[in-house]
Parts: structure tokens; sequence; C-alpha cells
């Protein structure tokens, strides 16, 4: 039988990693908030759905689809939503100029530009929105 | 200020000891003195059988990373003073396997690294009579910050998803992928690409973006991987759209 080395792997120590790793640092919370966020984008596109369903029903589905939405346990839902909405937003956004390197006359723009072109579009959509929906 | 901060440093003897634990060592609490300081005088003045990586001093060679207070760190540019009163928790480099005390098992990324091809490639090389491949400032800019990169592996201690997945190629070996693709230099990319693009490639990557801001070089890792997808994805839709000849 070889003798065991210095240096041989079944004389390293593997370290575990605890199920708990994203709370041993603010910046891992929040990334694994944000993932988490992409579940309430999800369920709230799926709310838009339904709302645009109820519409297209009539008056009557459209009356019992704000009927259901003003319950207390339906609006909490939508305000946690909301909230991991904003986080969704600000965080992908202010990621963006990472990803991307947009250079205009052979110059690189500033990340604050492209993180603000993300915001007055956001504005200019929802300015749209807001005037289609009014009557 | 104290005279004196606790050091509390992990040890693990291989041939002894099943799982590391911690050793307390008071050291003098002076300004100038760095982690990298405080533990040379622990080998010289207290106990000469710590064992640690070292080598520069000066934020060059990358050899001196540590766990700093959780915080993958080099110890040279950490300085004690800042931890004051202590006691300062030293701990081997997160995500790697321990080989005794703070010093950590290199091989993954030793193995990693090559995988990418973080060399110049050319189709045809230009014979030493026709010069050097000469480069504009602008051109050298587009590289540059990918370059400054010294192999100290803290974003492969601060990425979770090397932690939990290490197959994933990680934060540095990519991030120097980008630097030879972006050199004008270069005619590379297609062969690193086939090599990214592996599920253990850019696409491992969930953008935590922790590598980024541990890195004391200012390489900006995660940047670099985003960027990677990016092309990624232009090139299979390009793929895809665009008759074989059209394409590149």
């Amino acid at each position: 039988m070889t003798q065991p080395r210095i240096g041989d792997s079944d004389l390293l120590y593997r370290r575990p990693v605890s199920v708990w790793w994203w709370t041993r640092k603010r910046n891992y919370f929040l990334f694994v908030m944000r993932e988490l966020s992409s579940l309430f984008i999800a369920w709230l596109v799926l709310y838009l759905l339904l709302f645009i369903r109820a519409v297209a029903h009539g008056e009557a589905a459209y009356v019992d689809f704000l009927d259901r939405a003003s319950s207390p346990w339906l609006v909490a839902v939508n305000v946690v939503a909301f909230g991991f909405l904003v986080l969704h937003t600000v965080t992908w956004f202010s990621l963006t100029p990472q990803a991307m390197v947009v250079s205009l006359r052979g110059r690189r723009v500033p990340a604050a530009a492209i993180i603000g072109a993300q915001y007055a579009g956001l504005a200019l959509v929802s300015a749209f929105v807001f005037w289609l929906v009014t009557p | 200020m104290d005279d004196q901060i606790s050091l509390r440093v992990t040890r693990y003897r291989p041939d002894k000891d099943l799982e590391p634990s911690w050793q307390d060592y008071d050291v003098p609490l002076r300004e100038e003195w760095t982690v990298l300081d405080a533990l040379n005088y622990v080998k010289s003045d207290i106990d000469t059988t710590l064992a640690f990586r070292w080598s520069c001093r000066m934020g060059i060679c990358g050899s001196c990373g540590m766990n700093v207070e959780g915080e993958p760190r080099l110890t040279c540019a950490t300085f004690l003073s800042d931890y004051a009163p202590g006691p300062v928790r030293v701990e081997p480099l997160g995500n790697f396997p321990v080989a005794r005390d703070l010093v950590v098992d290199i091989e993954d990324f030793m193995e990693k690294l090559p995988r990418v091809k973080p060399w110049i490639i050319r189709d045809e090389e230009q014979s030493v009579d026709d010069g050097e491949y000469l480069q504009t400032p602008e051109e050298l800019d587009a590289y540059k910050q990918f370059s400054m990169c010294i192999n100290c592996m803290l974003c492969y201690a601060a990425c979770p998803v090397y932690g939990l997945d290490p197959d994933f190629v990680g934060p540095a070996a990519i991030a120097l992928a980008e630097r030879y693709d972006l050199d004008s230099r270069d005619q590379g990319a297609r062969e690193r690409l086939d090599v990214l693009i592996e599920h253990e490639g850019v696409y491992g990557c969930t953008f935590v973006g922790e590598c980024t801001r541990v890195c004391p070089k200012h390489v900006d890792p995660a940047g670099a991987i985003q960027r990677y997808k990016l092309k990624a994805a232009q090139q299979s839709v390009k793929a895809f759209l665009l008759p074989r000849a059209l394409q590149r």
C-alpha cells in the first residue's frame, strides 16, 4: 500500500456549501430576490391576460373581474407583486450597461445614459398606455 | 489605537485533522501593516507551522488571495487597521478545496484556463520580415480592461455559481477569453465560442455580479460574460437567418 502524500486529492478538505448561502451577503440576497421576482412578473402577465379576457367577454365578466380583484388576499398578492416588479425593473435596468456596450461616433456611451434611456422608454410606454385607457 | 489585534486564522493539517479549526494569534496593530504583513509576522515570530501563499506584496502576482472577514481579498492590499479592534477572521479562499491552513488547491482553475485558449490565435502567422502587428490606441482600449486580470481567483471565491457547480468555467477564464476576442490581432473567436457556449460556459452564469465587485483590478468579469452571451445569441440568430455565404 502506498503512503498518502500531501496534496493527494483525498487529503483536501472540501467545504460544504450551505443551502442558506444566499443569506450570508447582502448582494447574494438581492440576487436571489431578483431571480425570485421573475415569478411575480409571470403572475402579473397572467393577471393582465385574464383582465383582457374579462374585458373581451363583455360588461358582466368585467364587473366580475373587478369584484374578484378587490378581494383582500388578491390585493395583498398584487401589492407584493408590484414591489417585486419595481425591484426587477430597477435591478435589470442598472445591469444593462454592463452587458451592452453601445458606441456612438466611436465613443462609448456612458452607463448613466443607457440607464436613463431605459427609464425614458418606460415613461413613454407608460404614458401611451395611460392615454390608451383613459376615456 | 490599541497596539495589538487578534488574528483568527483557519488551520488545517491534512495529515492530522479531519476538518479545519480556528487558531488565534495576537499581532501588533500597525497602521501600515496589511493582513499579509500580520501573517508573515505570525510565521516568523509566533508559529512557523502556519502555511499560506504569497509573493510580490504589491497586488501584481495574485498569490495572496484569502477570505478576510468572509470577503475574498488580496491580503497584501487589505489593511489591518480597517478591521480594528478585531478580531480579524482569515480563511482560505472560498469555493476551493483546502490543501493546508490558508493554502487552497487551484488545480481546477489551472485546468480550465487553457480551455478558453487565452492567447493570440492567427489563421496564418505573419512572417517576422513583415514586421509587427500594429494596433491603434482605440484598438488597445477595446480589450485593455480585461487584460488587467492577475489570475488571483478572488472572482471564483465570490461566485456562488462556481461554489454550487464546480464545472462552471468561471469568471476570470471567460474574461480572458473576451480579452483575446476583442484584440484586433486575434482571429480565434470562433474556437473560443465553441468552448464557451457549452452549458458550463457563459450560460452557467446567472449574473450575480459579485465577481466584478471583488476584482482588485477592476476587470469586470460579469460584464465580459454578459457581453459574450449577447454575442453568442447574435451568432445563433445569424446562423439561423442568413445563408452561409453572408455569415461573418
